[in-house]
């Protein structure tokens, strides 16, 4: 396989990586990345591959994961749209140097922080939103001025195989490329060095990328998983309580890492709940929800078989149906589960939704506490110090007061975990700041040596003074 | 079952507690840190003149002064820091609450070297302490005065429920790191820091990287040569040379090689007199072990100032090597002394492909009267910093972030970067629990009308539109 081959298909296996690694990095050395220009450029190629190919991409989505073309638009499709659109209309102004406040000794000089890119970026992909978590961060990585080595998920096949041969076109191959392959060819390649890493995925396999990262010193963000608590206090609305959570849950056929995991809430919100979301759960999907095109199916067999087993746990209060030839699960609520359980011992990742009981606000609070931080928390009461009280005394990457994961839609909040949930944040201006390097540049006069006397030894007790507070001014009228 | 294991769980329990969280608490813990500092500052200045030979001046300088303004700056920020940052909203979250909570992590490592033992400790710690956390140190054995002193007194002027000192050497350090912290802030060699990244790696904890490298300073031929020579020697020779931002090497033309070399003897004899080792403002060799190392870079290229060595005083002389080979010793490892080779280059672009060839340093020095070459070098490299006419000055303004790239490190600290540093930044949205009517547009079953007013909410606030 030529390097030079503009036209080429895209690589499989180790050696056709380097090279394609080797020419990606001379590209960047070329400088070719720097300009405003090249970086709008590519953003509005991504922008052009997302319009041309719609139709092929929403195709595509329903094939790998059941997905209805109001959910491809809203949750990948336009969300990417969004944020390339974001990205040209800020792209010079994220660019600029920052200037920052100097103090006495440098009140003369220039003094800003730069945004340089890292140089060779790879984006690694999960299979979920397959479009969204590959799209979202390649425009910060390329606003940013990197070049990029984009890993899909080979799971979600059929949006792989768009990317790979579709997007490259509307991008320039000499600074993008698309690799291929499994968890082997994924071990591969992050043997070699890159400048940033940026995964999606499992915190298990999060482990092995940091792991991989150390080795070259390469700084990275982990957008990991968890399971998302999410409180129901009894003061509140439990049919608004149920649309919310389920449409929440279900969403994707329950196959997204904001999603709320569980429930906790009392006994008497329980009954109160459950037939409240069953009503959501015929609202939105009617009697037989198999048979309505707006709920998604489960991405393959393997996890298929994983979510049916935890079909077993606890006691099937609505839903609890499968079908394998489909790969359908029907959308699940279970209770009485013990927390030893499978479905309370891993990320849920499907149409299942357990209900814990708690006696009151503070065993929730223990009950979260006592388990990994997760990338999402909610918590629903009509009483405003509930929610707060959740809020402040857990920790997780993001929290919905009242509501599941609509703050993903706001660019202007940082999507990320915290402890096993992950590391770094992104979305608009984050995903530029992400994949950007902060350079502390300080820009003297060459000359006016003389104030320097100052500093020089040898020392007498009068040098020490004035600099120290020279140093410590910041708002100084002198000179 | 190690001796950490209990402090590390005493100290999670008090983080539990919440009682970090206030500001009060934060606030007194910092105001505590200053009274250490005032309280102890000759005590200090005499531990850091027997660890490494500092003068007064360079203490009160680089090590207290720095600190005590960190410490400052933070307690009158400190409200301001912690306070929720509201974000814009778009159409559809117009009525809700939508701001970013700053959290601590928890539980903090802080391992520091020697160098600037009490600054690379204090520093981090003010950010690690504002932003709410508990904190472990791990301050370095190999400077022995500071270490004493951190480890009997500092804990003194903190609440020793959230605050802990551990001592040790390597392998202390490595039964440290096997248990899990919440953050881990390390300053040290490259080296260290991928065992630190990959102990981190474990536990999935984040981490800031302060590493080192061979910081480049490019001389041009428009400059005057004894501003530049003063410049440079200055913070080439500034704790004896060990300092993470230093020069560690220039590069110039052969005909500006002969103008420096002369200029920079006038200036190490203004600042450290005819014989080096009797001035009070020279510092020393941290120890045997890296004094011998120093000693043997002595014999790389040809010494054109300086040279001399003592070894019961690990002294080495400020010393200017010329005709030195990229392949020597001294350029093939951070120099970490009061050692300077001069490389010759033929123009700007033999400069930058030279720096370019090279690992990204923590920092990167230019000088020129002429402000294009500046901006040239600026432009066509990368580094941690980067200080045009001047040396390591950048590191004083706290508006300025400090840190590396590449195998300099990862992460940036000093001011409001070190509380950011330290904060789980928590996106947070709150919405009514009423209102339950304007819903139906996003819930199944799905329409094109859905769709089309749905993207409409989606939009930022600023699209003019006026539906609803």
């Amino acid at each position: 396989m030529s390097a030079t081959d503009p036209g080429s298909e895209p690589s499989l296996g180790v050696d056709t990586s380097e090279d394609t690694l080797r020419r990606l990095r001379e590209a960047f050395n070329t400088g070719r990345t720097r300009p405003a220009e090249f970086r709008t450029a590519q953003l509005q190629g991504l922008g052009r591959f997302l319009q041309d190919n719609k139709q092929l991409l929403q195709d595509a989505l329903t094939k790998d994961l059941g997905k209805s073309t109001l959910e491809s638009d809203i949750s990948e499709i336009i969300l990417c749209q969004n944020e390339v659109d974001l990205a040209l209309k800020n792209l010079q102004h994220w660019m600029k140097d920052e200037s920052v406040s100097t103090n006495l000794l440098t009140k003369l000089s220039s003094a800003f922080i730069r945004k340089e890119p890292f140089g060779l970026v790879l984006i690694i992909a999960p299979w979920n939103y397959p479009l969204n978590l590959m799209i979202l961060p390649l425009v910060g990585a390329i606003a940013a001025g990197n070049c990029v080595v984009l890993k899909p998920s080979e799971v979600s096949k059929n949006t792989e195989k768009v990317l790979a041969e579709l997007l490259p076109q509307y991008l320039d191959q000499s600074c993008f490329a698309v690799v291929l392959g499994g968890p082997e060819e994924t071990g591969q390649l992050l043997t070699h060095r890159f400048d940033y890493i940026f995964f999606t995925g499992s915190p298990r396999v999060g482990k092995i990328v940091m792991a991989a990262a150390a080795k070259h010193l390469t700084p990275i963000t982990l957008e990991l998983g968890g399971k998302n608590p999410c409180f129901v206090d009894d003061n509140c609305d439990p049919q608004t309580v149920a649309n919310r959570v389920a449409w929440f849950r279900y969403f994707n056929a329950g196959q997204t890492c904001v999603a709320p995991d569980y429930i906790l809430c009392s006994q008497e919100m329980q009954e109160q709940l459950v037939p409240a979301l069953q009503n959501a759960i015929t609202r939105f999907y009617g009697d037989n929800p198999q048979t309505s095109p707006d709920l998604g199916r489960i991405i393959n067999q393997k996890h298929f078989k994983r979510l049916q087993g935890l079909l077993g746990c606890g006691r099937v209060a609505i839903g609890g149906q499968s079908d394998e030839g489909e790969r359908y699960i029907a959308p699940t609520v279970l209770v009485d589960v013990q927390e030893s359980e499978p479905v309370m011992q891993e990320e849920i990742f499907g149409p299942i939704l357990p209900l814990v009981t708690v006696r009151s606000l503070d065993e929730a609070i223990d009950f979260i506490n006592q388990r990994e931080k997760p990338l999402a928390l909610y918590a629903f009461s009509n009483n405003d110090q509930v929610v707060n009280q959740m809020l402040e005394r857990t920790s997780s990457g993001g929290f919905g007061g009242n509501d599941g994961f609509l703050y993903l839609t706001l660019p202007t909040l940082p999507l990320g975990g915290v402890g096993n949930s992950g590391i770094g944040r992104y979305h608009g201006k984050f995903s530029f700041d992400t994949f950007s390097h902060q350079r502390a540049c300080l820009l003297r006069s060459p000359g006016m040596e003389k104030l320097n006397d100052l500093r020089y030894p040898p020392y007498g007790p009068w040098n020490q003074k004035l600099l120290s507070w020279a140093m410590g001014s910041q708002s100084c009228i002198l000179l | 079952m190690d001796s950490f294991e209990d402090t590390l769980r005493q100290l999670r329990e008090a983080f539990n507690t919440g009682r970090t969280r206030t500001a009060e608490f934060r606030a007194e813990q910092l105001r505590g840190l200053s009274r250490f500092l005032r309280d102890h500052k000759q005590q200090l200045q005499e531990a850091l003149a027997q660890d490494l030979h500092k003068s007064t001046f360079e203490s009160e300088v680089s090590e207290i002064a720095i600190s005590q303004a960190e410490v400052d700056l933070a307690l009158r920020n400190l409200r301001s820091w912690m306070k929720d940052e509201k974000v814009s909203k778009n159409l559809a979250t117009q009525l809700d609450s939508a701001f970013i909570r700053k959290e601590p992590f928890g539980l903090v490592l802080i391992i520091v070297p020697w160098n600037y033992p009490l600054n690379l400790t204090l520093v981090p710690l003010v950010g690690a302490i504002a932003a709410g956390n508990c904190v472990v140190l791990k301050p370095s054995e190999t400077s022995k005065a500071i270490e004493k002193i951190l480890a009997e007194i500092l804990p003194r002027y903190l609440d020793q429920s959230c605050f802990a000192v551990v001592l040790g050497g390597p392998q202390e350090t490595g039964q440290l790191l096997e248990h899990r912290f919440d953050y881990i802030f390390f300053t040290g060699n490259a080296y260290v820091g991928k065992i630190v990244m990959a102990a981190a790696a474990k536990h999935l904890t984040p981490i800031t990287l302060e590493l080192g490298g061979k910081n480049p300073c490019y001389v041009d031929d428009n400059c005057d040569p004894q501003t530049v020579a003063n410049r440079v020697a200055w913070f080439r020779y500034f704790n004896a040379g060990q300092t993470c931002v230093a020069p560690d090497y220039i590069l110039c033309s052969q005909e500006m090689q002969e103008q420096l070399v002369p200029a920079l003897q006038n200036a190490v004899t203004r600042f450290y007199g005819d014989n080096p080792q009797t001035s009070p403002n020279l510092g020393r060799i941290i120890n045997q072990k890296h004094f011998k190392r120093l000693q043997g870079l002595l014999g790389c290229g040809r010494v054109a100032i300086g040279g001399q060595s003592d070894e019961n005083d690990l002294y080495i002389a400020p010393t200017v090597l010329v005709d030195v080979q990229e392949t020597e010793p001294v350029m093939q490892e951070e120099i970490f002394g009061p050692i300077l080779p001069l490389l010759t280059v033929k123009n700007l672009d033999e400069a930058i492909d030279f720096i370019n060839r090279r690992e990204k340093p923590l920092a990167l020095y230019a000088f020129s009267k002429r402000s294009q070459v500046i901006k040239q070098v600026l432009a066509r490299t990368s580094s941690g910093g980067f200080c045009g006419n001047d040396g390591f000055m950048h590191m004083t303004l706290s508006s300025l972030p400090f840190g590396g790239v590449g195998a300099s490190g990862m992460g940036r600290y000093h001011g409001k970067f070190s509380f950011d540093t330290f904060s789980n930044q928590r996106a947070c949205l709150l919405r009514s629990p009423g209102m339950e009517k304007i819903n139906d547009l996003r819930y199944p079953p799905y329409s094109r009308r859905n769709l089309r007013m749905l993207l409409v909410a989606m939009q930022e606030r600023s699209c003019s539109c006026t539906l609803l």
